[in-house]
């Protein structure tokens, strides 16, 4: 037995475990006993399982270094199955019913890895082995060096199935966020709430108090960790004040927005189905204080890794919090008080402390009666294998062997700082506290207690106190002076600065769970990685997913120590958010599977799946592509038959997803002409137009019809795609340009079902449906009007098209779409009706040369697509007239609209192919243009294009190699004029 | 993961509610010559420091609002409508 479980203390006080509740658990497949309070390292630590890891590189045996959350070696998978969560900090982790875990990266057991053979070969996996050993031949890289590396690398394994927990996201605001629950957290938060503040306090523990519940003093007069609970108690009591345990504050962002992630379920069996696994916080706070208290230092010395050395300050928080020791003979080497501290606590728990090294040649701190010192001292090696078992101390060159099975190491305190730093400033060093400090970072964000160097018990008290009590005087709460309670047997934490004993045989480890050494450091300045930035990353020393909480900033003593500097001039490397990491589930919260993103779906959806829609994505939008009959063998075979049904009998088409927006005011009609390329002053009321709207380069934006219901009312439409930026548009226009126009927008895209008719029989069709006469002499093209259907609805019916044929538009308030879709389907039965798709409507469209934004790409400007007479130049202005007119954008040899046809007929080309001079080489000289839109014409019987080309409308008639560069494919096609179909408009008319 | 805007009509609102334009450039007059055009379609200034921008209150009140703000530590300086603004500068230009 080694490290075991002392008796419950006579006075039931001193620790925060619940003994009446004790929890069965396993590791590694064996079953043990541990209590409610503990966390899973300090229950193997009870149970004698020093051993709990192995390291990245080297796969050394490893124990806890640590009793928190940077703990770089004690890192495990919880849970099994979809469940399993690989790299669960054990120190942290907390003691569950049932709990399950997993030691990592060993084969095949923790104590027998065949990995440690990475050991034998440290010498070839020093510091940028990465880059020397695998820098040639290349192709060795992806195909032997990668996978090598891949199979013996990574931790924990991630489960592959999906994770069958839910996530949420949340806001909270407050006055004051106290970040840290200790003596300085706790007194601000009690300063802060008695005086009736918004006061949220987090930590990432799962009890409050923070190092309250590992010391062995007295405050006011009780425990230390009975003051905390006492304290607590309070808060709890205040309705203004939220304590939030099990959150950790991971950043700080701009504007005093802290985000957090709060572990709801983390320490549950068996999760409840109506709770979050976690929660994503987002804290809005006026003020906060950093009360994130301050990081033991280990000490750097030859074996310092070994399974029972750890931190003085973790040893007692084992001993305090948990009853646990460390071992039965512990050893102490420090630099400082924390060490004689941690002698003191073992020594009157009965635990034989062998010697205390101190690497110092004097000091006052108190030594535990009958415990030998060694001055001036200092641990050269460690004996043992998968568990420490003695030590080489030296002194003025004379070794000698100390007996034995646990080492506490103090190696001096580091402000946790790292919040503060996360927003570009950097850590002060301080040579008086030998440690970087917070950063001045103004006064709404402050740091206190021992994350701002107070060094004792008292002084946090006091400092948390009044800090907090200044912040709220500030934000105009009454000033309420703490009481703050005396504090008994304290203890002075000063230390010397000791940052590397020489000599070592072993390796001398900076960062664990990495495997950095102090001589990788060495090989990083010689080989001129000298910059602490390069030496990072050089030697990947803070890079472990603690990210170097432990080892930065010996990393940085000994680098400042090498290159003969101070800290100071070495500065640390960059601090960013995640403080510790943070799930991918806590950070998608709902966002994930169906929910990534919403979808939209039109009145007449369930109208298309009725009628056999398969549909496509097109943004959000779910939009009905073709309608399958019984029968058809692809997709092809059903946009043919919808096509050529359209074009000889009717068809019906869901058009819902066009943006609908209904513009009003008495300057609607001169803002309309100002956002529109053509004119649009005189458009008489009951009347439809189509229009461009520019950008302010002269290029074209967006296209669609507006129609003028009544003199001061109109309704635009706007392509699919483009309906939100041109409201956006409108609105900034509105606002910003034209300011003392009357006008204003509503989106109405969603209030409206809207359908077109399309065929030459649609006159017929509609005519069943609609009360009014609709005639060609009392409803011509272009009409636009609020019409009844029979029944009594009031619908608007455009009379407008994009397939070429006769058509009609019928909009109807959305929930009574799928009714009037039927009643249109029903009246046009026996003129052999057919639901159609996008597919169907964007082959109409190409065989009648009408444009889309495959077309209107952001290059192509008004005379470029055939629209050169919508230029209304003699308008005053208009958005995009200005710059329409300048160079470039009127040369004779702009890429104009063009159709294409195949020479030979069963030729096939796509969109994206580049068109050349027969005989031309492809280069980007030779470059004639591109095709924009393709399609099978069932009308024609053969493929057409729409494409781009140099100087297009004067060569109607040339042949042209369609050169495919991407697929391979080179075919001879006759320019043409766009439009393919009723060139005189005669079926659109009639 | 968050920065808040003070929208005059909606009060303090999380960024995601909100798109950006870009420098908040006046339209020049129709008549202005091609330089002053060219300048306000095309030329930005890139300073590192104070900035106004046009923001859409897109998820609130769809207002455009001039933000000024410190585009290195993204310290918000001042949140005004543009339609404001602009008035207030075609006043101050009428009082000339
Ligand atoms: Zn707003």
């Amino acid at each position: 037995m080694t490290s075991y479980r002392l008796g419950a203390p006579a006075d039931g006080s001193g620790n925060g475990l619940n003994r009446a509740h004790p929890l069965t658990f396993t590791f590694d497949g064996r079953s043990y006993k541990g209590f409610e309070g503990d966390t899973l390292a300090s229950a193997l630590l009870a149970n004698d399982q020093m051993l709990m890891g192995r390291s990245f590189k080297y796969h050394r045996p490893r124990g806890p270094v640590t009793a928190g959350s940077s703990e770089p070696n004690a890192l495990m998978t919880i849970g099994t199955g979809a469940r399993g969560e690989p790299n669960v900090r054990a120190t942290v982790a907390e003691l569950y019913e049932g709990l399950t875990a997993v030691s990592q990266n060993r084969w095949p057991s923790l104590s027998t890895d065949f990995g440690a053979v990475n050991g034998l070969f440290g010498p070839l996996l020093g510091a940028g082995f990465y880059y020397k050993t695998f820098m040639w031949p290349a192709m060795f890289w992806e195909k032997i060096y990668e996978p090598l590396i891949r199979k013996a690398a990574g931790l924990g394994k991630l489960a592959m199935q999906a994770d069958p927990d839910r996530y949420e996201k949340a806001w909270a605001h407050c006055d004051l966020l106290v970040i840290g629950s200790g003596p300085a957290g706790l007194m601000a938060a009690l300063a802060a709430g008695r005086a009736g503040a918004r006061v949220i306090i987090a930590d990432e523990g799962f009890q409050l108090g923070g190092s309250l519940l590992s010391e062995s003093v007295s405050v006011g007069g009780v425990s230390a960790a009975d003051f905390a609970r006492s304290t607590v108690e309070e808060l709890t009591s205040l309705a203004n004040v939220t304590l939030m345990p099990r959150t950790t504050i991971f950043g700080w962002y701009d504007d005093m927005v802290f985000g957090a992630v709060e572990r709801v379920q983390k320490h549950v069996g068996t999760p409840s189905p109506d709770l979050p696994m976690e929660r994503l916080w987002r804290i809005a706070a006026k003020r906060a204080i950093l009360a994130s208290g301050a990081e033991e230092r280990p000490l750097v010395f030859g074996g310092n890794d070994k399974p029972g050395v750890m931190t003085a300050s973790a040893m007692r928080t084992y001993l305090n919090r948990y009853s646990v020791s460390a071992g039965t003979k512990v050893a102490v080497f420090t630099n400082g008080g924390s060490g004689y501290r941690t002698a003191a606590d073992l020594s009157a728990s009965g635990v034989t402390v062998s010697a205390i090294i101190d690497a110092r040649a004097q000091s006052s701190d108190v030594v535990p009666e009958g415990v030998r010192v060694i001055r001036s001292g200092a641990v050269v090696d460690t004996k043992g294998r998968l568990r420490l078992d003695g030590l080489i101390a030296e002194r003025s060159g004379f070794q000698e062997q100390i007996e034995c099975d646990a080492l506490a190491m103090a190696g001096g305190w580091s402000p946790v700082v790292h919040l503060m730093c996360q927003r570009g400033a950097k850590p002060v060093w301080s040579d008086d506290a030998q440690a970087f400090m917070a950063p001045d970072v103004g006064a709404a964000f402050i740091a206190a207690g021992s994350a701002a160097g107070c060094d004792t018990i008292a002084a946090c008290l006091k400092d948390g106190a009044e800090k907090g009590a200044a912040l709220c005087l500030a934000l105009g709460f009454s000033s309420y002076a703490a009481n703050i309670p005396e504090v008994e047997g304290d203890y002075d934490p000063a230390f010397a600065p000791l940052w590397y004993v020489p000599g070592a045989k072993d390796k001398a480890f900076v960062d664990f769970q990495n495997d950095v050494h102090v001589s990788d450091l060495g090989i990083a300045q010689r080989e001129g990685f000298g910059h602490i930035e390069h030496t990072k990353r050089y030697t990947t020393a803070g890079m472990a997913t603690d990210q170097g909480k432990l080892g930065n900033v010996n990393t940085i003593g000994i680098v400042a120590g090498m290159r003969g500097v101070s800290p100071a001039e070495i500065g640390t490397t960059t601090f960013r958010p995640f403080y510790t990491p943070v799930s991918f589930g806590a950070l998608a919260g709902t966002s994930r599977g169906e929910h990534a993103a919403p979808v939209r779906t039109s009145p007449l959806h369930d109208w298309a799946k009725k009628n056999g829609a398969t549909f496509v994505e097109a943004g959000l939008w779910h939009r009905s592509a073709w309608f399958a009959r019984e029968g058809e063998k692809g997709w092809r075979d059903s946009v043919d038959r919808e096509v050529l049904n359209v074009r000889h009998n009717a068809g019906l088409c869901d058009v819902s997803t066009l943006g609908k927006i209904e513009i009003f005011g008495t300057g609607a009609a001169e803002f309309l002409n100002r956002v529109y390329s053509n004119a649009f002053l005189k458009l008489p009321v009951g009347k439809a137009r189509y229009g461009l709207m520019l950008r302010e380069d002269g290029m074209i934006f967006d296209d669609g019809t507006t129609s003028r219901l009544a003199e001061n009312h109109y309704v635009m439409t706007t392509t699919t795609a483009y309906a939100g930026e041109v409201m956006a548009h409108l609105e900034f226009a509105s606002q910003t340009f034209w300011p003392e126009l009357d006008v204003r927008f509503v989106s109405a895209t969603d209030q409206w079902a809207q359908m077109s008719l399309a065929g030459p029989k649609a006159r017929a069709i509609m005519s069943r449906v609609v009360e009014d006469d609709i005639s060609d002499a009392a409803f011509p093209y272009l009409a636009a009007k609020t019409v009844t259907l029979r029944g009594g609805l009031k619908a608007r019916l455009f009379r407008i098209s994009f397939s070429g044929e006769l058509a009609y538009e019928l909009a109807v308030p959305a929930g009574y779409g799928e009714a009037v879709a039927d009643a249109i389907m029903e009246a046009g039965r026996d003129e052999g009706i057919c639901a159609y798709g996008v597919e169907a409507l964007n082959v109409l469209r190409v065989e009648k040369g009408f444009i889309t934004h495959s077309e209107i790409d952001g290059r192509t400007t008004a005379d470029d697509l055939g629209y050169g007479k919508m230029m209304g130049m003699n308008k005053p202005d208009f958005i995009g007239k200005r710059l329409s007119s300048r160079f470039g954008l009127t040369a004779a040899d702009r890429a104009q609209l063009v159709g294409l046809k195949p020479i030979e007929a069963d030729k096939e080309f796509k969109a994206g192919a580049h068109l050349l001079k027969e005989g031309a080489s492809p280069s980007m000289a030779s470059d004639q243009g591109w095709v924009s839109s393709v399609c099978h014409s069932p009308t024609l019987g053969h493929m057409i294009g729409l494409a781009m080309l140099k100087s297009g409308r004067e060569r109607y008639g040339e042949k042209i190699l369609v050169w495919d560069g991407l697929r391979g494919s080179e075919v001879v096609a006759e320019v043409c004029s766009p439009v393919f179909v009723d060139p005189d408009n005669r079926k659109l008319q009639g | 993961m968050a920065s808040l805007i003070t929208c005059p009509h909606c009060g303090t609102r999380p960024k995601e509610e909100f798109s950006i334009r870009g420098a908040a450039l006046r339209r020049p007059d129709p008549a202005a010559s091609d330089e002053v055009w060219q300048a306000y379609v095309y030329v930005r200034d890139n300073p590192k420091g104070r900035y106004q921008e046009y923001w859409h209150h897109a998820a609130g009140c769809r207002r455009w609002l001039v933000v000024e703000r410190d585009n290195f530590s993204h310290e918000v300086f001042g949140v005004v409508d543009a339609g404001g603004a602009a008035e207030t500068k075609s006043q101050a230009r009428a009082g000339e």
